[in-house]
């Protein structure tokens, strides 16, 4: 395949950053986007050229770090796949192809496409644990018994893997879908009620101290996110955060 | 946004619901607003409405500055379409809609309210001979449906009401609710006008 590729570079988060042209040849339709990265990152290193910087860790659609904006669209073209899951066939030979980070104030450019999503590390610590005693006697998690609905929605809740796509999606560039799937996995869940109105409370609080947008129900996000966590999500929280708000002390 | 909204979802049916009595009487619709501009309770809420317009408004501009801001630097390629083009626009319908309210308070409310209209049903039959205001009319209720098709089921989101169950029912009023707004005061505008020409 033969393709065309526009990608953002950008040398530091102050830098103003620009779309830089390359060609790629002999790219195979079996390779992994992130292999034609590679590919490419090869061959601007024998050139003893700059290579482009982007996320990338496990390479099967688990951990969350790989991220970029292609064709408009986060992890690319395909539904419920990260970009370490996109393939090449999925383009036409010939294609030109743009690449940008996930745009939004609180993913500040690091430099090319990758960005800072510690913004998400900031809102786990405001309330996305849960406080257990690990003193040697912790009770069986198994032996509390759990409706199978219940299960099954916190499970699904907690397949959010945090990679920011449902941000880079939202035009108000808002976090509410990763918020609302943190809260539901502990919400669902008797492990999770101890702490369940501060964790609601805190984590919104820190969801906007960081800048990102308010939820408008569009449902971009929820078509945009690889693990397709569910906006029924959103209204759990919401329900949790007002439930929270009305109840808890001054 | 959304009990702001609600608020004004019930308002609308109640304005329909005095409206469409014009299509099929003048007597009837006089009766209506007459009672309407003489009832303490409808009178007081005027201001509650009021506030409730102007809550929804300026709520709703100061969440899009916030939701513009928190974009900073703008997508250069950005393929839509993961979002239905009623729920990406609500704030440019909004503002459309705006500006028809204030063009119909200075048509009616306005004249009403100064004491300078004695028979209502003749002052919107006078405006809407007017095939022009006909026109700008019909534009703002599809915008205003355009708006209520996504304002509706996102009021109930917002306050938390989702359910597997009860979702699918809620989304099926707004949808009902939408087409009745936009088609009902369609009809009044286009029987009215008919009903000028003969």
């Amino acid at each position: 395949m033969k393709l065309t590729l526009k990608i953002w570079r950008q040398k530091d988060e102050h830098s103003k950053g620009k779309f830089e042209s390359y060609q790629l040849d002999e790219v195979s339709p079996n390779s992994s986007f992130l292999e034609m990265l590679d590919q490419l990152n090869e061959r601007l290193i024998n050139d003893k050229k700059e290579p482009v910087v982007f996320d990338h860790d496990c390479r099967e659609g688990i951990c969350g770090t790989c991220s970029l904006y292609i064709n408009g669209q986060p992890h690319g073209p395909d539904r419920g796949v990260t970009t370490c899951q996109l393939h090449m066939r999925r383009f036409k030979d010939g294609d030109t192809i743009h690449i940008e980070p996930w745009r939004a104030k609180s993913f500040p450019v690091i430099k090319d496409l990758m960005v800072d999503r510690s913004a998400f590390d900031r809102i786990m610590s405001a309330g996305g644990f849960i406080s257990v005693n690990t003193s040697g006697n912790t009770q069986d998690a198994n032996n509390i018994p759990i409706n199978k609905e219940d299960a099954d929605k916190a499970f699904d809740a907690a397949a959010c893997i945090g990679c920011g796509a449902c941000v880079a999606a939202c035009k108000n560039a808002s976090a509410m879908l990763f918020v609302s799937a943190k809260v539901s996995q502990f919400a669902l869940l008797p492990q999770g009620q101890p702490e369940s109105k501060q964790r609601a409370l805190n984590m919104v609080r820190q969801h906007d101290k960081e800048g990102f947008g308010n939820c408008s129900n569009t449902g971009a996000c929820e078509a945009e996110c690889p693990k397709e966590i569910s906006l029924e999500n959103i209204a759990r929280l919401n329900r949790e955060y007002i439930g929270a708000s009305l109840t808890t002390d001054a | 946004m959304s009990l702001s909204g609600l608020f004004l979802i019930s308002f609308l049916l109640v304005h329909l619901g005095v409206n469409i009595t014009m299509i099929w009487s003048k007597d009837l619709f006089n009766a209506a607003s007459h009672f309407m501009e003489t009832n303490w309770i409808i009178q007081s809420m005027q201001w509650i409405l009021a506030i409730g317009f102007i809550v929804h408004i300026v709520y709703g501009i100061i969440l899009t500055i916030q939701n513009r801001r928190a974009r900073g630097v703008q997508y250069a390629v950005k393929k839509g379409g993961s979002a239905p083009l009623s729920s990406r626009t609500m704030i440019h319908s909004g503002i459309l809609i705006l500006l028809f309210i204030l063009l119909h308070l200075r048509d009616f409310l306005v004249p009403m309210k100064l004491g300078l209209v004695d028979d209502n049903y003749e002052l919107v039959a006078a405006k809407f001979s007017n095939p022009v205001f006909v026109i700008i009319y019909i534009v703002a209720f599809i915008l205003l449906g355009l708006h209520l098709s996504h304002g509706f089921q996102s009021a109930f989101q917002s306050s938390g009401a989702a359910h597997s169950k009860y979702t699918p029912i809620i989304k099926g009023l707004g949808k009902a609710y939408f087409l009745l707004m936009s088609l009902g005061f369609t009809a009044i505008a286009v029987v009215m006008y008919f009903r000028s020409l003969t």
